[in-house]
């Protein structure tokens, strides 16, 4: 029967209907679905489908993002009975995602954050204009294995390099791979400022994430 | 010598893209959402000025909720016609919605380097060089600040930008790089000493400032006080939407320009709150994201709408329109770059769109070449060409000369050919040569292009401005940059 429901799961998240996820992922915690399962069996299939023909070019932006919404909603359902359990939905690694201070283009980085996250990273995306202080401590409080950052302006690429500085000057930086993007970042500017990885567009940066904590 | 400035002006071309009724729905969306929907100005400054101008002003959230009737009487106070001065009192541009000029592109990132052909970062050097060639070119009417100059310290790059374009050229300059007071402030001050003064500066404004605004339906602090200060001083201002289809704007184009249409009248009419009459422009370049991968496109049939679109709007508010058009994708200059840059070109010249922004970039606006520049030019000349049309009269239906020829031999005998032979449009980039000739060279329009740069770069020699005014200039700089010191060490 659950295999029905799994089914179902994954379309949801085709169809990018976050109610229709977030009523399903109800459905799982009722009847006794482990949550886990609705997860992994369910809902990721449908990610996983939208994502692979987003990058073969027969999917377009909103059906990938629409997807990563109703994705979250269905996590976010289903997180106090993985809780509750005991589990915990193992993901590729967290990243903690943000445009720098100063900054406010915003539509690259979030793409570079939806697609991360439809590739199986638990993606914290601080929006734009975030201040140095934020984005580490954030990378702190939760643990980041990765801190992404997107800059589209000359005068704001300096805070990719800040960041660094600080990570160094706090004795953290073994702690995170860094990985920069954004118009005039290039990869000169990525080897000046130390950065572990550099993408020109979201796909690369999803393969760049990977090979950073080794999954690639 | 003055060299002279092409511009469009009495075209014969004409093209209805809206019609009066579909202005006026687009004008009420656009009032609809400014006052159900709000628009974002996050400075405190504007929230004041909103606030005693009986908007709705959210002050957590910074947005600004404003009745119909209050944008539209503030736009009535924004003068239709004024000028563009130069520092050559003779390369005055008149913005009259009878004149279509171009300017350089602005605020690219990299350099394709005129010697080596080398893609590098962008320096004050090559700001330099680029006002010196578009100084010599007759196309290019007005300067935009090409590439960012980032070999100078973030806080008076955009100083020192304005001030290497005024010691190069004697053309107006229009700086998108500066959206902070203080450094707004200084380029005043700076622009006060070509003028001899505040007030002349005012008669004759020899900068104007260009925004962005943050679409959709905000508006950048920093940009807003700037513009502030601007439109106190008499400096012409505009306020630029990038508003696209699918990303900042909805995916349809009515849509996209309504909200656009919205930031842009919005902080128009804020500037008019505040000084009423303070010369405005309308500034535009909204496009459509590629749902493939959210890339900005630079180009297409959505970028050629709008270009023709949005001038319809300007005149509606009766305000002179900043245009984007060229500003191809394209990684180099080639078949895409041909045709992005002369269609957007050409549809927001046939609705006389003021300012063209502009020639040079490849790569959605980031990368400078100099060979790009120069063949975006020849478009201009074709377009300028092409605007005149066809005049039909007596002498150019030529009967007399007609009769001479008859049947019998050719044209090439007739004084008529002589009189108007140099009204024919004559490339500099086209190939029109024997196939052998090309089949031993294998050169085109990019090599005669980058050539002609480097000749005029290697040639020109622009009037310089007077040394004591550039000593003046370095102070203002220099002060800017002391207060920027002392304040980051108070801070720590
Ligand atoms: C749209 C746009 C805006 C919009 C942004 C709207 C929004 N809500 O995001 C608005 C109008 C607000 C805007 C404002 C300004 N802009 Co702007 N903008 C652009 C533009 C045209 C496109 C950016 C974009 O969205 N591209 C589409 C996305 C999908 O691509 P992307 O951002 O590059 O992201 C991709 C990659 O870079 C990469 N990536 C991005 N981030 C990251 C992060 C990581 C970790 C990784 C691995 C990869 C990665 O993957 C992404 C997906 O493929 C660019 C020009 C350009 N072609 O890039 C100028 C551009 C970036 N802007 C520029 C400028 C100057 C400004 C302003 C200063 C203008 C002004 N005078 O007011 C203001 C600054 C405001 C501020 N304080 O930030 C300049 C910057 C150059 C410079 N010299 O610094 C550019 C290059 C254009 C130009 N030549 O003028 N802008």
């Amino acid at each position: 029967m659950s295999e029905e429901l799994f089914q179902k799961m994954s379309q949801s998240i085709v169809d990018g209907d976050a109610d229709a996820a977030v009523a399903l992922a109800k459905e799982a915690i009722t009847t006794g679905v482990p949550p886990l399962d609705a997860i992994t069996k369910g809902f990721v299939t449908g990610v996983n489908i939208v994502g692979d023909a987003f990058g073969r070019g027969e999917a377009y932006l909103p059906e990938l993002v629409m997807a990563g919404e109703a994705m979250k909603a269905a996590v976010t359902t289903l997180d106090p009975e993985l809780k509750k359990q005991g589990t915990e939905r193992r993901t590729l690694g967290k990243v903690v995602i943000a445009t720098v201070d100063g900054d406010i283009h915003e539509i690259g980085k979030s793409l570079v954050a939806t697609m991360l996250g439809a590739s199986g990273f638990e993606v914290y995306d601080l929006g734009v204009d975030v201040e140095i202080e934020k984005i580490i401590g954030t990378a702190l409080n939760v643990n980041a294995d990765i801190i992404a950052m997107s800059a589209l302006l000359t005068t704001t690429m300096v805070k990719q390099k800040e960041v660094i500085e600080e990570l160094d000057k706090e004795g953290l930086r073994g702690k995170f791979k860094v990985m920069v993007g954004g118009a005039p970042v290039t990869r000169d500017w990525v080897k000046t400022i130390g950065a572990d990885g550099f993408s020109e567009d979201a796909i690369g940066a999803v393969n760049i994430a990977k090979q950073l904590i080794g999954a690639a | 010598m003055t060299k002279k400035i092409k511009s469009i002006s009495n075209p014969k071309l004409k093209l209805e893209i809206l019609t009066p009724a579909e202005v006026r729905k687009i004008h009420d969306a656009t009032l609809w959402i400014i006052e159900k929907v709000g628009v974002k100005f996050p400075s405190q400054r504007a929230l004041d000025i909103w606030a005693t101008n009986g908007a709705e002003v959210d002050r957590d959230r910074k947005i600004v909720k404003v009745k119909g009737e209050i944008i539209e009487a503030a736009l009535k106070k924004c003068p239709p016609i004024y000028p563009l001065a130069a520092r050559d009192p003779n390369q005055d541009l008149s913005l009259d919605g009878n004149h279509v000029y171009v300017g350089t592109d602005g605020c690219g990132v990299e350099v394709i380097d005129i010697q080596t052909g080398e893609r590098r970062t962008s320096k004050l050097q090559d700001v330099i060089d680029v006002a010196r060639v578009a100084d010599a070119t007759e196309e290019v009417a007005f300067h935009w600040v090409p590439v960012s100059a980032q070999d100078m310290p973030v806080e008076s790059r955009g100083l020192h930008e304005i001030k290497a374009i005024w010691e190069n050229s004697t053309k107006h300059v229009q700086t998108e790089s500066i959206y902070d007071a203080a450094e707004a402030k200084a380029a005043i001050e700076m622009a006060a000493l070509i003028t001899g003064g505040k007030e002349e500066l005012r008669k004759r404004p020899v900068l104007s400032l260009m925004q962005c605004t943050a679409s959709p339906l905000g508006h950048d602090g920093g940009s807003l006080d700037a513009a502030l200060l601007a439109a106190e001083a008499g400096i012409p201002t505009g306020f630029m939407t990038m508003s696209a289809c699918l990303t900042t704007g909805p995916a349809t184009m009515a849509g996209t320009l309504a909200v656009g249409n919205a930031e842009v009248i919005a902080a128009t009419a804020l500037l008019q709150l505040a000084y009423p009459g303070a010369p405005v422009f309308y500034a535009a370049a909204q496009t459509a994201s590629d749902p493939r991968n959210g890339a900005y496109t630079g180009g297409g049939p959505e970028d050629f709408l709008f270009g023709a679109a949005t001038n319809v709007l300007s005149d509606f508010y009766n305000i002179p329109l900043s245009m984007g058009s060229f500003a191809t994708g394209a990684k180099e200059p080639n078949w895409q770059a041909g045709i992005e840059n002369s269609l957007s070109t050409f549809m927001a010249s046939i609705v006389m769109s003021d300012m063209l922004l502009g020639v040079g970039f490849l790569h959605g606006s980031r990368i400078w070449s100099y060979a790009e520049m120069m063949m975006d030019c020849e478009i201009f000349s074709i377009i300028e060409k092409t605007m005149r049309g066809i005049v039909v009269d007596d002498e150019t239906l030529a009967l007399d000369t007609v009769a001479a020829v008859g049947s019998s031999s050719n044209y090439l005998t007739q004084k008529h050919s002589r009189k108007h032979m140099l009204e024919i449009f004559m490339p500099q980039f086209m190939d029109r040569r024997p196939y052998n000739e090309w089949e031993s060279k294998k050169d085109d329009a990019r090599d005669w292009a980058l050539a002609k740069a480097r000749k005029i770069l290697a040639e020109h020699q622009p009037d310089p401005l007077d040394p004591k005014i550039s000593a003046e200039m370095a102070k203002i700089i220099a002060s800017v940059e002391k207060k920027r010191t002392a304040e980051s060490i108070s801070s720590r």
